[in-house]
């Protein structure tokens, strides 16, 4: 037994809306740049639908993941290292910029140049690839809400596979319709297989925390990720030749704080936590003949933190002591393994993956109720999880291959909470019997609703510092402790302004920054930080000094920026002429 | 022996050789994340399927037949039993075969460049000289192996080029060989000098890192979080904005 820790993420579809605040400030965070205009390391789709890059599971079509070949070894679909090699002059299967979208921006000065006429002056769309106008037929979530349903959602890999099994299931037409959505970001996967087809070897599983990332020094542009991830989620900047993805945030989650997408989730429906597994086992798991296996190898990889053995297994690994108390309280653990209610994205793709969603629960109690049964008794509730808009078979094609079962246990249990805390709020006599027929007792029962429904931020992300523990090697820090303006010198900038001089390694500026942020009296006080803010270190309270520009009535004195003075006052005080600007 | 002969013949080779190897050095310890493919087949890959196997493949056929023909001396391939003409019929079909392919594919690859529009616009003007080395390098090569057909002492490189090639690592130029041979030798070995002065400033420097080492690495890598080829210090600078033209390019405040 070889224990590793894995950073997870566990998303709750019943609460989410679709807002796409996730997907938003990820992209301000992280691919606001030219090359990357298309990227979306965090993107919100409507299922049914086609996703992004459009049709993206069908990987007869795209040849992402594993397969399990004859000799009942794993092979990735795209073809193993000599295959690679021989096609390495051009990939023989990578989506084309028009499978995400070609990226615009408007022509906005022709709202203000236009001379007088007659005709109001139009914006037109320009694409940001090849600078000419364009007509505007796609985007990353060109079918949201089910936008061109009956036109574009049958082309939807899944709804293809649901309707070959039974046309009825998967409907349309507007009385019959239903959806969801599903926010997707990179899986974090314990066996990624757009690591192994990384030609480079700068696709790298950190050792630490499980996080997968690109080395931009080391990645050469084959392009081979960009196939081998099932899910799609590595991305090839056009204008640097490099692979980029989604990076948990790691400059984040090292100090303690939730990845941008989690931060900012209006339905606070995701939980970051650790899960503990066995890597020796990991192949053995993914390469399993039965796909209805796959979720429960997967789960059978995590290891329950609380038994000794495996504590004594992590510590031999030298699995900090705050990691393993981070561990035993994890919510993804508590919700994947304990309550079984999270279910992992296409098991099928055998990459085990490490964001896993809870199903949603489709308006039920109303239908029932319609039919004038009690919508809300646990019987009801159970007999009608099979008639639910949302088919099972659908559900169950995204999270456990196709096998209806697991889905439908997760949405028993979703019922019976429903309806034993009913009893609860209403103060009756609670119903034993509708835990047990889920396999559960009240007072857990009790717990899984407090994780689901009111868990507090401190219980949604329990995410454990990586400095503790390893303070001694900072990532960074050997190289520039020695240089002048070096990390003890935070607020310091170069000879000739801002930018000059050496950058503050990233894992330092967050270092300084979390310190501050615990020490200060001020809700945010980046203070010395001067007049630059690294939204990556923002918490969210309170508007930070050098965010928005100087109030142009009074200009800033020169060194009044480095200076800072972010007070209490001036950071959550009443609105100020900079507000009303 | 002119003084030109001994420039071009004797001093040139070093300074390229010089060029490329101080240039790759520096190229590596201070642009490893400019070291790319620079791969354009996201905006276009019909072409580029036929285009870049075509000229890769033929070249390295044709890298394959530089390192016999230059290398390896006539008295090996005679004591071996293989007469000159056979030699040069193999040499001439092998050549001109390969060759033929990587001009075709080169050709597929500037045409694609020029009359795809995101491609050409990702062109910079280093690559556009580069291009242009790298098609004359083929052409004249090809035009030396078809000349080469009409037969002739000083079309038969293993008496000139290659002792002279094989001189210059053991600090010795044979100037003199060199000088005999034909102008079309001649002219072929100057661009192919001035194609490896540029290498290591272009992108062709992504052929240094071809991919072996995947052969033999496990699939699966983990790096730790401390120390390792991940971490480097820091680059400063501003990366510059090319959004809509004419639009805002990396500025600061106001």
């Amino acid at each position: 037994m070889k224990v590793m820790a894995q950073m997870g993420m566990v998303m709750n579809l019943d609460k989410c809306i679709g807002c796409h605040t996730c997907s938003v400030t990820c992209k301000q965070a992280w691919t606001n740049r030219s090359g990357v205009e298309y990227v979306w390391f965090n993107n919100v789709e409507t299922r049914p639908g086609q996703g992004y890059p459009r049709r993206y599971q069908d990987q007869e079509q795209w040849k992402g993941g594993w397969v399990r070949n004859r000799r009942g070894r794993l092979a990735l679909k795209a073809g193993g290292r000599w295959r690679k090699l021989l096609t390495i002059f051009a990939n023989p299967v990578l989506p084309n910029i028009r499978d995400y979208y070609e990226p615009w921006t408007y022509d906005y000065e022709t709202l203000t140049d236009a001379p007088l006429g007659d005709d109001f002056p139009v914006a037109q769309p320009t694409s940001l690839i090849s600078g000419q106008s364009m007509a505007v037929e796609w985007s990353a979530n060109w079918d949201d809400d089910l936008g061109g349903g009956p036109e574009i959602g049958p082309r939807d890999p899944i709804v293809e596979r649901v309707r070959r099994e039974s046309e009825d299931k998967v409907r349309f037409d507007f009385e019959r319709a239903f959806m969801f959505y599903l926010p997707r970001i990179c899986e974090h996967c314990l066996n990624p297989s757009c690591v192994a087809s990384c030609p480079s070897g700068a696709m790298y599983k950190r050792a630490e925390d499980g996080i997968v990332l690109v080395d931009q020094d080391q990645c050469r542009g084959w392009r081979m990720c960009v196939t081998g991830c099932p899910y799609k989620k590595v991305y090839f900047n056009h204008r640097t030749g490099k692979a980029e993805k989604c990076t948990f945030c790691y400059p984040r989650v090292e100090v303690g704080l939730p990845t941008v997408c989690s931060e900012t989730c209006v339905g606070r429906l995701r939980y970051i936590g650790l899960f503990l597994y066995d890597a020796d086992r990991v192949t053995e798991a993914a390469s399993v003949a039965d796909e209805h296996d796959l979720y429960a190898a997967q789960l059978d990889l995590l290891l329950d933190p609380h038994d000794p053995a495996v504590i004594a297994a992590a510590r031999r690994e030298g699995i900090a002591e705050d990691w393993l108390e981070a561990a035993r309280r994890s919510p993804v653990y508590k919700l994947a393994k304990t309550y079984r209610v999270a279910l992992p994205l296409h098991p099928e793709f055998r990459t085990m993956p490490m964001v896993w969603y809870i199903p949603p629960l489709s308006p039920v109690v109303d239908r029932l109720t319609e039919t004038g049964h009690d919508g809300e008794d646990a019987g009801n509730l159970f007999g009608a999880i099979d008639a639910l808009r949302i088919p099972v078979e659908y559900l169950a094609e995204l999270f456990t291959a196709g096998d209806p079962e697991p889905v439908r246990g997760v949405l028993q249990k979703l019922a019976a909470m429903r309806s034993y805390m009913r009893d609860v709020t209403l103060d009756r006599p609670r119903d034993e019997s509708a835990a047990a027929a889920v396999g559960m007792t009240g007072a857990e029962i009790l717990e899984m609703y407090r994780l689901l429904a009111i868990a507090k931020y401190e219980e949604r992300y329990v995410i454990p510092t990586a400095y503790e523990a390893q303070a001694h090697h900072l990532e960074e820090i050997g190289c520039s402790l020695d240089v002048d303006g070096g990390p003890g010198m935070v607020a310091a900038s170069g000879p000739f302004g801002e930018a000059s001089g050496r950058a503050t390694p990233v894992s330092v500026e967050t270092f300084h920054a979390l310190r501050t942020r615990q020490t200060s009296d001020s809700l945010a006080d980046p203070g010395e930080r001067g007049a630059r803010v690294n939204l990556l270190n923002w918490d969210g309270k309170g508007r930070p000094p050098g965010m928005f520009p100087p109030p142009r009535e009074t200009p800033p004195a020169p060194g009044n920026l480095t200076a800072g003075g972010g007070g209490p006052e001036s950071a959550v005080g009443a609105p100020t002429s900079e507000d009303r600007r | 022996m002119s003084i030109l002969d001994v420039l071009l013949w004797g001093v040139l080779p070093y300074v390229t050789i010089a060029i490329l190897v101080g240039g790759t050095v520096w190229r590596y310890r201070y642009d490893k994340f400019g070291w790319t493919t620079r791969s354009s087949e996201l905006h276009e890959s019909r072409l580029l399927r036929i285009g870049s196997p075509l000229f890769h493949f033929g070249l390295l056929v044709v890298i394959v037949g530089h390192v016999i023909g230059l290398l390896i001396p006539k008295s090996w391939t005679d004591a071996a039993g293989l007469s000159q003409d056979a030699y040069h019929l193999q040499a001439l079909v092998l050549g001109a075969i390969a060759g033929f392919c990587t001009l075709v594919g080169v050709g597929i690859l500037v045409y694609r460049r020029r009359t795809t529009g995101p491609v050409f616009s990702a062109t910079t003007r280093n690559d556009k000289l580069m291009y242009a080395v790298l098609i004359a390098a083929i052409v004249a090569g090809l035009a030396t192996t078809l000349l080469g057909a009409s037969g002739g002492e000083e079309h038969n490189y293993r008496l000139t080029v290659s002792p002279w090639f094989r001189s210059l690592f053991v600090l010795q130029p044979d100037i003199e060989a060199m000088a005999r041979s034909g102008l079309a030798f001649q002219l072929h070995t100057l661009i192919g000098l001035t194609l490896f002065a540029i290498w290591p400033f272009t992108r062709l420097v992504h052929a240094f890192t071809a991919p072996v080492g995947y052969l033999f690495r496990p699939y699966i890598v983990y790096r730790s979080r401390t120390g390792g080829p991940a971490s480097r210090a820091p680059r400063r600078g501003w990366e510059r904005v090319g959004t809509a033209p004419g639009g805002s390019s990396a500025r600061r405040g106001r």
